[in-house]
C-alpha cells in the first residue's frame, strides 16, 4: 500500500492517547474553541485505558488554599527532585491544581471531605500537605467519557499511532499509524498534535517474569517517547529512572498515601520504621533498597498494629480502586493485613513523570521543542504529575494547541517520511518466518534489568547499551501472525529505542543524583559545578541518538532552609541506641 | 527462523452459559486495555485469546452478566 491510496483524515487538533490528559485536552481544546475539530485516538478503548482505567484512590498532589500555598508545592517538589527542575512549569502546575479540583468536583468526581465540608487533606510529603483520598474514584474514567460525548470530540478506538507526520517545514502536522484489529494504515493530518500516551512503562521486566505485569499500563509501551524522539523533539533526564515500591509479585504499590495516614508504614524485617517518609522520591527509594539488600532485609508494608476497622477501610479502598486484583493475590497467598506484614520489594524501572522526572520536555505552556507538538500527563517532564498534573497539562496542552491550530496557515505533508512509515508498518506481516514479537520483547527487558537496573555500573552499562544494539539490528526480523502481533512489534520498536535511551542518559550524566534513580557506583557523588543541569536526549541531524544539556531556568521560589530535607529521610538512631 | 506454537494457561475465564457474546454483546473485548479478548469463532463467546493481561479488571467489572472471571496469572501468584 502507498501514501495515494490510504485515506486521509483531517481534522484540527489531533490528541494520541484517551487515558488521563488526553480527555482533558480534547474536552479543552471544545471549551475554547467549539468549532475545532478534535479527535481522540486510542490504542486501546476510552472507556477503560490508561493509567486510571479502574480509577484512583487520591491526589498526590493536591495544592489546596489553607493547607499548602503553590510556593510551598514548588518549593519542596524542586528539594525532592535534587534541584534539577523547571520551576515554570510547576508552578503553572502548582497554581492550576486547585481550580482543576474544583473543576472535577463539578463534573461529579468526588474527594473526601471533613465533617466541616472542607477538602480532607492529609499530610504523607516529607515537608507539606498535599494528599487528598478520593475512596469513591473507581468512576472517573466514566465522568471524563461523558465529557468526551458531551463536546462531541471524535474518537478513535484501537488506533496504534507509531509515527508523528511533519509538514515541509517542520511543523508537525498529524500521524500515521495503524488499525490494531485489521492492521489497515491511518494517517491523520492536523493542525497541531497533543502527546499523552502514558508512561514508558515496558523497559524493564518485573521480578514475576510476566510481561504485562508491569506497574504501568502495559499498553503504555513507550510508544510516545520513541514517537517524539523521532520527530526531533528533546526528551529530558532519562537517566532519572521511576523505580517504586511494590508488593513482591504484585504491581500494586504498597500505597503510602492510603495506609500512612491511617497509621500503616514502610518497615524492614524486624517491624521497624526505617524511613521517615513514605513519600515516593529518588532518595526514599535509595533507603528502601539499601534496607532490602541488607541484613534486616526484606522490606514490608506493615498493617497488622492497626484496629481492625482501620484495616477493613483500608481494604475498602485497595481492593476497589486503581488496582482491585490486589486482594485476590493477597487470597492466593493466604496473605491477611492483620495477621502477618506484607512483603515488598522494589519494581523494574520505567520513564514516568507521573512519579519521577523524565520525559518529553515540555516548558510551562506544555510544548515541546517541535513546533505543533505538545505533551502531557506521565509522559512529558514535568516531575511528580500524579493524576492530577495529567489532567491540568492535558488542559494547557489543548489550551496551547487549540491556539496554534488557530493560527496554523496551510502546509503540505512531507510524503518521503509517510512511505517509508508505510514499509516499516507492512514488513512484520509480510515476512515467511521470523522473530515473534514476544520473544524478542523478552529479550530486550531482561538485557534491560541486567544491565540497566540501578545501582547502575558504568562498564555494565556500556554492555548493556551494546547488547540492546544488538537487539536493534534484529528489528527487521520481526514477524507478526496477525494484527494484534503487528500492535506487539510496533510496540518492539518503541521499547528498544526507549532501552537504548535509558542506556545513553544513564551513561551521559557522570555523577549521581536523585537517589536510587541514578546512583552511579563509580560516580557515587553529586556534582553540583557540572550537573546542575536538565540532561537532553535528542535526535542529531545525522540521525544518530545524542546528548546535551539545558540550563536550569532561574528558580522562581528559593529552597531556604529546607533544601537538603530530603537528604534526610532515614530515622536517626539515638546515638546510645 | 521457523515458529513454533507456546502454550500458556490464562488469567481470565469466561463462563460460557452466561456469556452473550453469541447475542452480540461485545463489553468485555472493548474495554479491555490490552485487547486480549476475542470472540471464539467454533462457540461465538468471549475467551482469553492472547496471554497479556494486566488483571486490572474492567472486563470482569463491566460484564453485563457476571460471566468473566480475573485469575492472577500464574507466574505471580
Amino acid at each position: 500500500m502507498n501514501f495515494d491510496d490510504v485515506a486521509i483524515i483531517d481534522t484540527d487538533v489531533l490528541v494520541i492517547g484517551g487515558g488521563t490528559a488526553g480527555p482533558m485536552a480534547a474536552v479543552t481544546v471544545k471549551e475554547r474553541y467549539p468549532d475545532l475539530d478534535v479527535t481522540l485516538l486510542e490504542k486501546a478503548n476510552v472507556k477503560r485505558s490508561g493509567a486510571i482505567s479502574m480509577g484512583m484512590d487520591g491526589l498526590n498532589n493536591a495544592i489546596v488554599p489553607g493547607h499548602a500555598t503553590p510556593e510551598q508545592y514548588v518549593r519542596e517538589i524542586t528539594i525532592a527532585n535534587d534541584g534539577i527542575v523547571h520551576q515554570p512549569a510547576l508552578m503553572a502546575y502548582a497554581q492550576r491544581s486547585y481550580p482543576m479540583i474544583e473543576k472535577l468536583d463539578s463534573w461529579g468526581v468526588h474527594f473526601q471531605k471533613d465533617e466541616t465540608g472542607d477538602y480532607d487533606m492529609k499530610k504523607v510529603h516529607h515537608l507539606g500537605t498535599y494528599v487528598l483520598p478520593m475512596p469513591e474514584g473507581h468512576n472517573v474514567k466514566k465522568i471524563l467519557y461523558r465529557r468526551l460525548r458531551r463536546h462531541r470530540v471524535k474518537v478513535e478506538n484501537r488506533y496504534q499511532a507509531t509515527r508523528l507526520l511533519k509538514d515541509t517545514a517542520g511543523n508537525v502536522s498529524g500521524m500515521i499509524g495503524i488499525n490494531t484489529r485489521t492492521a489497515e494504515p491511518i494517517i491523520i493530518r492536523a493542525k497541531a498534535v497533543v502527546m499523552a500516551t502514558g508512561a514508558a512503562g515496558r523497559i524493564g521486566l518485573p521480578h514475576s517474569g510476566y510481561l504485562f505485569g508491569t506497574y504501568e499500563n502495559p499498553a503504555n509501551s513507550g510508544d510516545g517517547h520513541a514517537m517524539a524522539y523521532h520527530a526531533g523533539a528533546d526528551l529530558a533526564n532519562l537517566e532519572c529512572y521511576q523505580v517504586n515500591p511494590l508488593l513482591k509479585d504484585y504491581n500494586g504499590p504498597a500505597c503510602a498515601y492510603v495506609t500512612g495516614p491511617l497509621g500503616g508504614f514502610t518497615s524492614n524485617a524486624f517491624g521497624e520504621r526505617f524511613i521517615e517518609c513514605d513519600y515516593w522520591s529518588g532518595q526514599m527509594m535509595l533507603e528502601f533498597f539499601k534496607e532490602l539488600e541488607s541484613g534486616k532485609g526484606p522490606v514490608f508494608l506493615k498493617l497488622d498494629h492497626l484496629a481492625e476497622e482501620t484495616i477493613q477501610e483500608i481494604e475498602t479502598v485497595l481492593h476497589t480502586n486503581e488496582r482491585p486484583s490486589r486482594g485476590r493475590f493477597h487470597d492466593g497467598r493466604q496473605v491477611n493485613y492483620r495477621k502477618r506484614m506484607v512483603e515488598m520489594h522494589i519494581s523494574e524501572i520505567g520513564f514516568c513523570s507521573g512519579h519521577s522526572a523524565s520525559g518529553v520536555w515540555v516548558d510551562e505552556t506544555g510544548a515541546t521543542t517541535v513546533p505543533g507538538l505538545y505533551a502531557a500527563g506521565d509522559m512529558a517532564s514535568v516531575p511528580h504529575n500524579y493524576m492530577l498534573g495529567a489532567f491540568v497539562y492535558g488542559q494547557i496542552c489543548g489550551e496551547s494547541a487549540a491556539d496554534f491550530a488557530q493560527q496554523r496557515s496551510e502546509f503540505e505533508l512531507d510524503k518521503t517520511l509517510i512511505e517509508k512509515e508505510l514499509i516499516r508498518l507492512r514488513a512484520p506481516l509480510e515476512r515467511a518466518d521470523g522473530i515473534p514479537p514476544e520473544q524478542m520483547e523478552y529479550k530486550v527487558r531482561r538485557l534491560v534489568n541486567d544491565y540497566l537496573q540501578p545501582p547502575k555500573v558504568s562498564r555494565r552499562m556500556e554492555i548493556g547499551l551494546e547488547r540492546i544494539l544488538s537487539v536493534r539490528a534484529d528489528l527487521p526480523l520481526l514477524k507478526a501472525g496477525d494484527a494484534h502481533e503487528l500492535m506487539r512489534a510496533m510496540e518492539v520498536h518503541s521499547i528498544v529505542d526507549c532501552a537504548e535511551m535509558a542506556a545513553r542518559a544513564s551513561l551521559y550524566r557522570t555523577e549521581s543524583r536523585w537517589g536510587l534513580y541514578h546512583y552511579r557506583v563509580d560516580f557515587p557523588e553529586t556534582d553540583e559545578q557540572q550537573w546542575f543541569c536538565h540532561s537532553r536526549l535528542y535526535k542529531d541531524e545525522s540521525g544518530a541518538m545524542a546528548s546535551g544539556t539545558r540550563p536550569i531556568a532561574p528558580y522562581i521560589v528559593s529552597l531556604g532552609e529546607d533544601k537538603d530535607a530530603y537528604n534526610q529521610l532515614r530515622v536517626k538512631q539515638a546515638a546510645n541506641a | 527462523m521457523p515458529i513454533a506454537n507456546h502454550h500458556s494457561a490464562v488469567p481470565v475465564t469466561v463462563d460460557a452459559d452466561k456469556c452473550i457474546a453469541d447475542k452480540g454483546c461485545t463489553v468485555c473485548i472493548d474495554v479491555c486495555p490490552l485487547d486480549v479478548l476475542w470472540i471464539d469463532e467454533s462457540t461465538g463467546k468471549a475467551h482469553m485469546k492472547y496471554d497479556e493481561c494486566w488483571y486490572c479488571m474492567p472486563c470482569e467489572a463491566d460484564c453485563p452478566t457476571d460471566a468473566v472471571t480475573v485469575n492472577i496469572p500464574y507466574l505471580l501468584r
